[in-house]
């Protein structure tokens, strides 16, 4: 009688907990030719929250993004995004248009396309084929690409093309192409690779400016940016969760220094 | 509505060209017709019907360049939906004959009195009828273009890969096409035609009239053409082309973009070969051989890739590069100068006429704006010219 009271009450918790989450990763398996790249992976971000992911090369970051947006189709386990939608049966199509957005490692932004354009591109309106065809850009459109603009910093440079910018300036287009798109979830996957500090700085700005209105994701190898951050932090390791807390507490635990960190 | 895209299709050099070729238009059917042959100012009739046969030719150019230079579909089979559109109005040309043919059977044509065949086959019905035939013209190419895309695309068959099931399309259509039992003509194709909407096609009228045509096609292609291109689709179809997955992230359905465009691309090739088999007088299986449409894209390669206006200009200098050297003591070697010439123009060229042509301009009026930039304290942002 007391066990099965305690296992209601358990189950009762675990239903609440999923309550709280936007994504939920459960024992999510994913391998290439026998090699195990998420390993009975599970963890849940909450609503709001901005959650920077570490660890080692090959620890399963990048995958994990994959499998999230739909590129990767998990061998075992559960994404649920948002209480309603397992993302491992839908594409990416599919779970962009859910909303969630992703940033790639090495910045991928319409090289041939201006950096308005780009935004254009980017901006919440109908995918359709058919609908693209007679569209015309409204007002609100305009006045809301030169918003972004604004807040990317790029507004001098928005009639140039894309692929005349510098590096730094492609990484912001491309966050600035996640915010158009207006997700619900941002996956930002290694945001100051190649920065200096001084960008890193002010890329860490922008993503706390993000993270007012949006949940995001951060996979990042830079610990100084991690710590700019300030958020809960995740370390990965061979495929799953090795240490979740606060910046300090996971730069205290014994496995993340032995694995990752370094002594 | 239809204003502002308009507007927005027509830059500098579309609208050159499309002025030239309305000059053409009118000129040459006058030169033809009302000079007389004495005049050094007459065009004679076969130079119009070969014109003509450089013009169906640019149209064809134009739809590989749509789903090559702008969306980069490299299809090495666009010459399948040309024969396609082609056979259809010869199968339209072929009912005309009636009994003017050598078995004078009413309902059938030669070929199939010769077979022996006793009946119409079911494909051959109703294109006694003008308006069916080039309703067919539009929609087999059409039809075929979706469904093969529809399967490739969701498949993401891309690259090369995509070439190469390309050029067996048009390569197995061509088996099909040689053999007397599939009903269209076997290795002979569709020939001695008689007459196209109770006109004469051999009369001088009747090919200036069809060259004129060919001409209003071509710009009405243009047309539509530069209409996608500007607009979002557009836009998104340049963005499949430069970077496909980010497009999916972005929450596009890349292939329904892509099935659509190939599916226009094909139409227009298939008019194209609707316009050309009137004025050649033959088609034949020979059209599908997919040494055709790896020339078509040498053209499009030579005129400069996504630029529409350099597809069309490849097109017609190439042929008549064609014309002039296959007629003379060069004809053996006429292959190797043009493998020669896609090797130089990729190396020497790689942006092809026109394209170079816009790149200079565009380099120009950089510098003369950096210069200004020297002297003006702060020059209004310029606007970039469309890609």
């Amino acid at each position: 009688m007391k066990i099965q009271e305690r296992l209601a009450q358990a189950e009762d918790r675990a239903k609440e907990a999923f309550e709280r989450t936007l994504l939920y990763i459960e024992g999510v398996t994913v391998s290439f030719d026998g090699f195990r790249a998420l390993n009975n992976l599970s963890f849940a971000i909450e609503p709001g929250e901005m959650r920077a992911i570490i660890g080692p090369n090959g620890a399963g970051k990048t995958t994990m993004m994959d499998v999230v947006t739909g590129k990767t189709r998990p061998d075992k386990g559960a994404v649920i995004f948002d209480k309603l939608h397992d993302l491992a049966r839908l594409d990416e199509t599919e779970i962009a248009e859910l909303g969630i957005g992703r940033k790639f490692q090495k910045p991928t932004v319409f090289d041939s396309h201006t950096v308005y354009d780009n935004l254009e591109l980017a901006l919440k309106a109908d995918r359709r084929a058919r609908a693209t065809l007679w569209t015309r850009e409204t007002a609100d459109e305009r006045r809301r690409i030169e918003e972004i603009l604004q807040i990317i910093r790029l507004t001098a440079v928005q009639n140039r093309l894309a692929g005349g910018l510098s590096h730094g300036q492609k990484q912001w287009l491309e966050i600035g192409m996640l915010l158009a798109q207006d997700p619900k979830l941002l996956l930002v996957d290694e945001p100051v690779a190649g920065m200096t500090d001084v960008e890193t700085q002010q890329t860490a700005e922008l993503l706390k400016q993000i993270n007012r209105e949006h949940t995001v994701v951060v996979v990042e190898h830079d610990m100084t940016f991690v710590r700019e951050l300030g958020v809960k932090v995740t370390c990965l390791h061979e495929g799953s969760v090795l240490a979740e807390g606060t910046i300090d507490e996971v730069s205290a635990n014994e496995r993340v220094v032995e694995v990752y960190l370094g002594r | 509505m239809s204003s502002h895209i308009l507007i927005r299709s027509l830059d500098r050099s579309a609208t050159v060209f499309l002025i030239t070729v309305a000059v053409i238009a009118i000129a040459v059917p006058v030169l033809n017709l009302a000079v007389p042959q004495s005049s050094d100012f007459h065009i004679p009739t076969y130079l119009v019907a070969l014109f003509g046969k450089y013009l169906c030719y640019a149209i064809l150019a134009l739809s590989i360049d749509l789903i090559w230079g702008y969306c980069g579909i490299l299809s090495l089979g666009q010459s399948a939906f040309f024969a396609l559109g082609g056979y259809a109005m010869g199968m339209y040309l072929m009912r005309q004959i009636g009994t003017r043919g050598v078995y004078a059977n009413p309902i059938l044509p030669d070929f199939m009195v010769f077979l022996n065949w006793k009946e119409l086959p079911y494909s051959w019905y109703g294109f006694q009828h003008f308006p069916y035939a080039a309703l067919m013209v539009v929609l087999v190419p059409g039809v075929l273009a979706f469904v093969f895309g529809w399967l490739a695309f969701r498949s993401r068959v891309t690259g090369v890969y995509l070439s190469i099931i390309t050029q067996a399309l048009t390569y197995a259509l061509m088996l099909g096409f040689f053999r007397n039992n599939f009903g269209f003509g076997g290795n002979n194709g569709l020939t001695d035609f008689k007459d196209i909407l109770g006109f004469n096609v051999e009369a001088e009228t009747t090919r200036a009239a069809l060259f004129s045509i060919t001409c209003v096609a071509l710009m009405l292609g243009l047309l539509v053409c530069r209409a996608v291109v500007t607009s979002k689709f557009g836009k998104v179809l340049i963005a499949i082309r430069d970077a496909e997955a980010r497009v999916r992230f972005l929450g596009y359905r890349v292939e329904s973009y892509k099935v659509l465009v190939f599916t226009l691309s094909a139409c227009m090739a298939g008019i194209a070969g609707a316009l050309y088999v009137p004025q050649i007088g033959i088609i034949n299986p020979s059209e599908f051989a997919p040494g055709n449409s790896i020339e078509a894209v040498i053209w499009v390669a030579v005129g400069g890739r996504g630029t529409l206006v350099g597809a069309a200009v490849g097109a017609i200098l190439a042929n008549y590069a064609k014309t002039y050297f296959t007629s003379g003591v060069l004809a053996p070697y006429w292959l190797f100068m043009l493998g020669g010439l896609f090797i130089g123009v990729t190396l020497l060229l790689p942006r092809g006429i026109i394209g170079s042509l816009h790149h200079w301009t565009a380099l120009r009026r950089a510098r003369i704006s950096a210069a200004a930039e020297e002297g003006v304290a702060a020059p209004p942002p310029e606007p970039q010219p469309a890609e």
